[in-house]
């Protein structure tokens, strides 16, 4: 007899519903469970990762990042897009299994009778609708309007579109099914005489309806029953589809960001479970071959939903080198598909880099952490990259380039090769020296305050005006303060970024040694690359504070006053080092440092605060060599153009030096400068003497930079 | 191939000036850093390289004293396969011909096929290795800037003027002076060096060797390091001080007057 | 005192002033010296040589012998050890021959070996007084000779400033019947020649040379427009090379091209004495660098403290006005 009944209870081609979902559930659960078993085959065999601590704040995470969506509205377009999508799946979810159920049984799921029912329904028409036209917009989105970061260059493999506008198909096909099922169910009832649901208004089974209304009953209750086969098969086949490729965030979405790493600036260690002290006995170091790395990196491989948004905030992307935090997260998800297949026995690993990654691809990274900031769903990339390096390291694949400097470093403490007695000879120029003193702190010598200098400042020509500018504000806010001089040695910041951690250790072991000697009850630098490194990297030592944050605190205390600033024509921009802003979360103290002055003018460029664009990259990054288009520097440089600034203030020496280099590269010599915070605030502190003023130096310094 | 790598530890002066004492007889040693002569790293991995390739041992040596010790340390940790410290008090003082008198010696106890030396070291006199070939009768080549192995024989190429390169077949066992930029040598950092610390490093002295006391050392040396010293600086060039404009029209000036525009 | 040879390395029959260096270096430890030419090498291309060398030296060594048509120092060795008598002073240029010949020479006659030696402060008995640089070219030393049973002496291309009017005739004494048979356990095989340019910089008697300070490859231009005013041509230092910043064929020094120009115009070049080294014929040298303390300072006759990426482009348009003002 004609009519819509049940799915459970009509029969399809002579097999009665009841078993045929049955058979169609049976096999969707079956292959499901069986794929997602040989995807979790390389987790099995990764290394350990401790992620089981603080589960209070990891479930924030979830609900701030995976429930919340936070990071999406950061593209606005792409963001609410993927947020209505979200929230659809989210309502959808429940209407979803009760539809899955009724192929079986006559069931309706608790709570989903009555009222509550029945606003349910309209919520979900409703959602199902949303879905179904993100869908459509996404599609049109990628095959009329193609988003630039969408785009697979060649060295990176095939563009990735048709799978993502396949997706999308499937998915749009998933909410027309459940709709059209709605609708047909509905136009039945009311051909059938009987009490029909009342869809909702505008949505997609209310169109659908219409659209059917009057069709005759036989078609109706065709396509009542087809629809929900549709609906079954592509449930299905979209669950067991998604393990391939991107779709797979849908299931370990949660689990990524439950797990994500909890504290940035850090850098994980050689292996968990090992404290350094048994390093020696660790027999290879880092990521060599795919099982080396830890089984939450393999889920943020899973994980990755391959939007783009890493690689186009990345600076080296940017700037042409051979990396793309994007592919190098699709390239280990792929290789991972093939070495551990879902049909067949698990392949023997090779390197991975050589075979999927190259070496300068592994070294252009600056650790920046602009992927990491922009990424939805909290992918790691910086600890996959050291733990690459030092897989690179460990093996003697360093770039000639920087083997030089890990020598000195390992010789002198610096990557320059320079005596340690000269560590301190930023002192000694001769206006300087006449007017204050730096004292050089032991055991024997105490002082509250320690200004760790680090390399750069006390040995580049040009940075040591930082060092003097930092000295001066320190004096002038009376603290009783020293440096370590020959006894410090590189903070090794970049060192163990650089996947150097043997030789890190023992800089830090010795820098921390003669730390504790000195007596310092806290710790001032005006290098956000040694802070993070004494923040994050060190331990047992005193507080430390980057010297943005002291000139900050004594603004507001009244102890430094500023006076107006000499050119009322000087534009400033603030760059924010990517080890002070968004590693640390310094942003504030060094823009209210500036506005402090009286009559500064202050422009934000378009990239600042946590989207802030690295300069280049610091410490050891000035002596790799990387295989680039354009600098990141002239980038930068080119975006405080366009933000209508001809000073750009840093508060970081590497900052500085990729800086200044910049302008000249990009011929705007003259048009526009580069100053430190340190040395732009020493120069306006107003009791200082016009006569012990660098100010005008710092320009002129600018010349005696040797190329490099 | 079993290949012996003579090298050296000299003080690494890349990135600091050099002063001499005030007895002008050494330089100021008390803040230098020493490491492996640079061209002798790029022997040795030339060395690890062709063991990969075609089998066998490499074996670095040096001749010094007890401080010496570390570079043969690092090359071990690259991946040679044993080192030896040659040491005596008897050479002392030797020039060249004393250190390739002793390595002659060194040579002759062991079987090698090829010897490798870095082109030169920190005299700057590139002549250890030509000196142990012509000891020992081998055929020798310097400058070498690349090496491929055939039967029985080398093919080697060396670095001539005008960045060419003459190619030449060099029969087996010899000699060869590698030139730095010949490969890239792979990086050792402290925990390489940590992982073969226990590793012995034999002490060979003169006795050991049969060599005699009076041809090496300070004895037999027919070359002998007097002074060092600092040149006076020259007089220098005229500088032009005058503004840019002024400057660049003397220059120009100055071109025409040397036959300069034509 | 021991009677002095120099030997002098030629390519098919030319060669530069080495000849005449190794003269004035002859003369430095021993001003009375009449020294010997050896020369060796095959066909008419040995003879031409010998005859050019007459003018200069009062006697010429002449070996003939197929073996040496390609200088190969190992066949070069074996036949110097046998026509050279006992206790002789060998002169030999410190370049890729001479580091080749040299050191193994010195074993087969028993004598005495120096290298890159810089300058010769005469004999005291049985012992030549040099002078020869340690460490890098960053100090130099005194060494002491002994001379009694012979000396090969290495000397630093370019060290020894020849003699003004040297003249000389001299007799060539064909020495090629004493070699013997001649066999090598290196052979020869060729010379793979560096990639040429366009350019050929050793023929310019006007070179804009540039160094690190252009720091980008896309400032070359800067010179390539100064040259092109000027009728030079543009050479360059090792790191632009390195940097691929220009080719090969147009590098300066030691490891690239020998050049002789009449200016030599040093743009943002430190001076280093590999780069330097390449510098014959002491040409009027221009240096331009920002940096007040680069060596270049040291060697050139004119220096200004400018940044080349300003100075050169004033210098071209001043060049341009005045060809444009002769044109007129």
């Amino acid at each position: 007899m004609v009519g819509i009944y049940s799915p459970a209870d009509a029969t399809n081609w002579l097999v009665p519903g009841r078993s045929l979902y049955l058979t169609i559930h049976l096999l969707g659960v079956v292959c499901f469970s069986y794929i997602v078993a040989r995807r979790l085959m390389p987790l099995v065999r990764a290394q350990r990762d401790f992620r089981f601590d603080r589960p209070l704040a990891r479930l924030g995470n979830v609900f701030k990042y995976w429930f919340g969506q936070w990071k999406h509205p950061r593209y606005k377009f792409a963001g609410v897009l993927h947020i209505l999508i979200f929230a659809g799946f989210i309502l959808l979810v429940l209407r979803a299994f009760a539809l899955l159920t009724i192929g079986r049984e006559h069931f309706e799921l608790l709570g989903l009778t009555g009222r509550f029912g029945h606003l349910y329904d309209v919520v979900t028409d409703y959602a199902a609708t949303v879905v179904f036209l993100c869908m459509i917009v996404a599609v049109v989105r990628r095959l009329v309007f193609k988003p630039a970061r969408y785009a697979v260059p060649a060295k990176f493999g095939r563009p990735h579109t048709a799978d993502a506008v396949f997706l999308l198909g499937l998915i749009a096909l998933l909410m027309a099914a459940d709709s059209l099922f709605a609708a047909s169910k509905a136009a039945g009832h009311v051909q059938q005489g009987q009490p029909a649901e009342a869809l909702a208004v505008l949505s997609l089974p209310w169109i659908l309806q219409g659209l059917i209304a009057s069709a005759p009953l036989a078609t109706v209750a065709t396509l009542n029953v087809s629809a929900y086969l549709v609906h079954e098969l592509a449930f299905y086949f979209l669950l067991c589809y998604r393990p391939f490729g991107i779709q797979f965030h849908v299931e370990t979405s949660l689990l990524s960001v439950y797990f994500a790493k909890l504290v940035r600036g850090k850098i994980k260690p050689v292996r968990w479970g090992v404290s350094d002290e048994h390093l020696d006995q660790v027999k290879s170091f880092g990521v060599k071959t795919f099982e080396d790395f830890t089984w939450k990196h393999m889920l943020d491989f899973y994980s990755c939903a391959d939007c783009g948004r890493c690689a186009d905030n990345c600076p080296a992307y940017a700037a042409g080198r051979p990396l793309a935090p994007r592919f190098l997260t699709i390239k280990a998800r792929d290789y991972a598909f093939q070495q551990y297949p879902v049909f067949g026995k698990a392949h023997n690993s090779r390197p991975l880099v050589g075979t999927i990654y190259s070496e300068d691809e592994i070294w252009s990274c600056t650790t920046c952490g602009a992927c990491e900031e922009e990424c939805p769903l909290l992918i790691e990339y910086i600890d996959k990259i050291v733990d690459l390096r030092r897989g690179l390291v460990d093996e003697g694949n360093v770039p000639q380039s920087l083997q030089k400097a890990l020598k000195a470093l390992e010789s002198r403490g610096n990557p320059y090769g320079k005596m340690e007695r000269k560590k301190a000879d930023w002192i000694k120029a001769a206006d300087f020296q006449a007017a204050f003193s730096v004292q050089t702190l032991s055991a024997k010598n105490p002082a509250d305050t320690l200004y760790f200098v680090d390399s750069i400042t006390s040995y580049d020509d040009r940075m040591q005006s930082i060092g003097r500018s930092t000295a001066r504000i320190l004096t002038h806010i009376g603290e009783n303060f020293g440096v370590l001089g020959a006894a410090e040695k590189d903070s090794g910041h970049e060192v163990r970024r650089f996947g150097e951690e043997t030789l890190f250790l023992a800089l830090r072991d010795h820098n921390t040694e003669a730390i504790q000697a000195s007596g310092a009850t806290k710790i001032v630098t005006a290098d956000p690359h040694a802070f993070n490194a004494l923040k994050h990297d060190y331990k047992d030592i005193p507080p430390v504070e980057h010297i943005s944050q002291v000139i900050a605190r004594e603004v507001k205390s009244g102890k430094i006053q500023f006076k107006r600033v000499h050119n009322e024509n000087s534009v400033y921009a603030y760059h924010d080092p990517c080890y002070l802003g968004r590693h640390n979360q310094v942003y504030d103290d060094p823009r209210e440092v500036l506005d402090a002055i009286p009559g500064l003018k202050r422009v934000e460029m378009k990239r600042a605060r946590d989207r802030s664009f690295c300069c280049g990259g610091g410490g050891l990054m000035l002596f790799y060599e990387p295989k680039e288009e354009q600098r990141m520097g002239v980038l930068r440089v080119r975006m405080a153009a366009e933000a209508g600034a001809n000073v750009i203030v840093t508060a970081c020496p590497f900052c500085m030096v990729n800086i200044e280099d910049a302008i000249k590269v990009a011929g705007l010599e003259g048009k526009m400068s580069a100053i430190d915070l340190t040395e732009l605030a020493d120069q306006q502190i107003a009791c200082v003497p016009a006569a012990e003023q660098e100010a005008g130096k710092v320009f002129e310094d600018q010349e005696l930079v040797s190329g490099r | 191939m079993e290949i012996l790598v003579c090298a050296r530890r000299v003080p690494d002066t890349s990135e600091n000036e050099i002063e001499v004492n005030a007895a002008g007889n050494d330089i100021e040693r008390d803040d230098l850093v020493y490491s492996i002569n640079e061209p002798d790293n790029y022997a040795v991995e030339e060395a690890l390289q062709i063991r990969d390739r075609v089998g066998g041992n490499v074996t670095v040596v040096t001749v010094g004293g007890e401080d010496d010790e570390e570079i043969l340390r690092r090359e071990l940790a690259m991946g040679a396969n044993q080192a030896a410290l040659v040491s005596d008090d008897a050479f002392a003082g030797s020039d060249g011909r004393g250190i390739a008198t002793v390595l002659k010696a060194f040579v002759q106890k062991g079987k090698y096929d090829l010897i490798l030396t870095g082109v030169q070291a920190d005299d700057g006199a590139a002549q250890v290795g030509g000196m142990l070939a012509a000891m020992l009768d081998y055929p020798f080549a310097s400058l070498v800037n690349s090496i491929a192995v055939e039967d029985g024989k080398l093919k080697v190429s060396r670095e001539i003027e005008g960045g060419n390169r003459e190619v030449n077949e060099i029969d087996l066992p010899c000699v060869l002076s590698i030139q730095t930029g010949i490969n890239e040598p792979r990086y050792v950092g402290m925990r390489g060096i940590r992982q073969v610390a226990s590793v012995p490093i034999p002490t060979v002295g003169a006795t050991d060797l049969g060599v005699d006391a009076n041809a090496v050392g300070e004895a037999g040396a027919k070359v002998r390091r007097i002074d060092y010293f600092v040149p006076a600086a020259g007089k220098g060039a005229e500088i032009l001080r005058g503004s840019r404009e002024e400057n660049a029209d003397k220059v120009l000036e100055l071109v025409a007057a040397k036959g300069g525009l034509k | 005192m021991p009677r002095i040879f120099a030997y002098i390395i030629h390519r098919s029959g030319m060669f530069d002033d080495s000849g005449a260096e190794l003269l004035a270096a002859a003369k430095r430890i021993d001003p009375t010296a009449t020294p010997t030419a050896i020369i060796a090498g095959w066909g008419p291309n040995l003879d031409a040589a010998c005859s050019s060398l007459q003018t200069s030296f009062p006697e010429i060594w002449k070996i003939a012998n197929e073996a040496l048509a390609y200088p190969n120092a190992e066949v070069v060795r074996h036949a110097l050890v046998s026509i050279l008598p006992a206790g002789s002073i060998v002169l030999v240029l410190h370049d890729h021959f001479g580091i080749d010949l040299a050191p193994g020479l010195s074993i087969k006659l028993n004598a005495a070996f120096v290298s890159d030696v810089l300058a010769i402060e005469g004999v005291e008995g049985n012992f030549l007084k040099v002078v020869r640089q340690e460490l890098g070219g960053q100090v130099s030393t005194h060494a002491r000779c002994d001379i009694s049973t012979g000396a090969v002496i290495n000397v630093r291309p370019g060290a020894f400033k020849p003699e003004p009017d040297v003249t000389a005739a001299g007799e060539v004494v064909d020495k090629s019947s004493s070699v013997g048979t001649l066999s090598a356990k290196r052979r020869y095989i060729e010379t793979i020649v560096a990639e040429g340019g366009d350019v050929d910089i050793t023929k310019h008697a006007v070179l804009v040379s540039i160094g690190r300070g252009i720091q980008e490859k896309d400032n070359v231009v800067i010179a390539e427009e100064l040259a092109e005013a000027l009728g030079a041509a543009v050479s360059c230092s090792r790191p632009v090379v390195d940097a691929k910043w220009m080719e090969k064929s147009r590098q300066v020094g030691s490891s690239g091209k020998t050049v002789k120009p009449k200016v030599y115009l040093a743009c943002g070049i430190s001076g280093a004495f590999q780069h330097l080294a390449g510098i014959k014929g002491s040409p009027f040298l221009i240096a331009i660098n920002k940096n007040p303390k680069a060596p270049i300072f040291q060697i050139a006759d004119v220096g200004i403290v400018d940044d080349i990426l300003e100075f050169l482009p004033l210098l071209t348009e001043k060049v341009r006005e005045l060809r444009g003002a002769a044109a007129k």
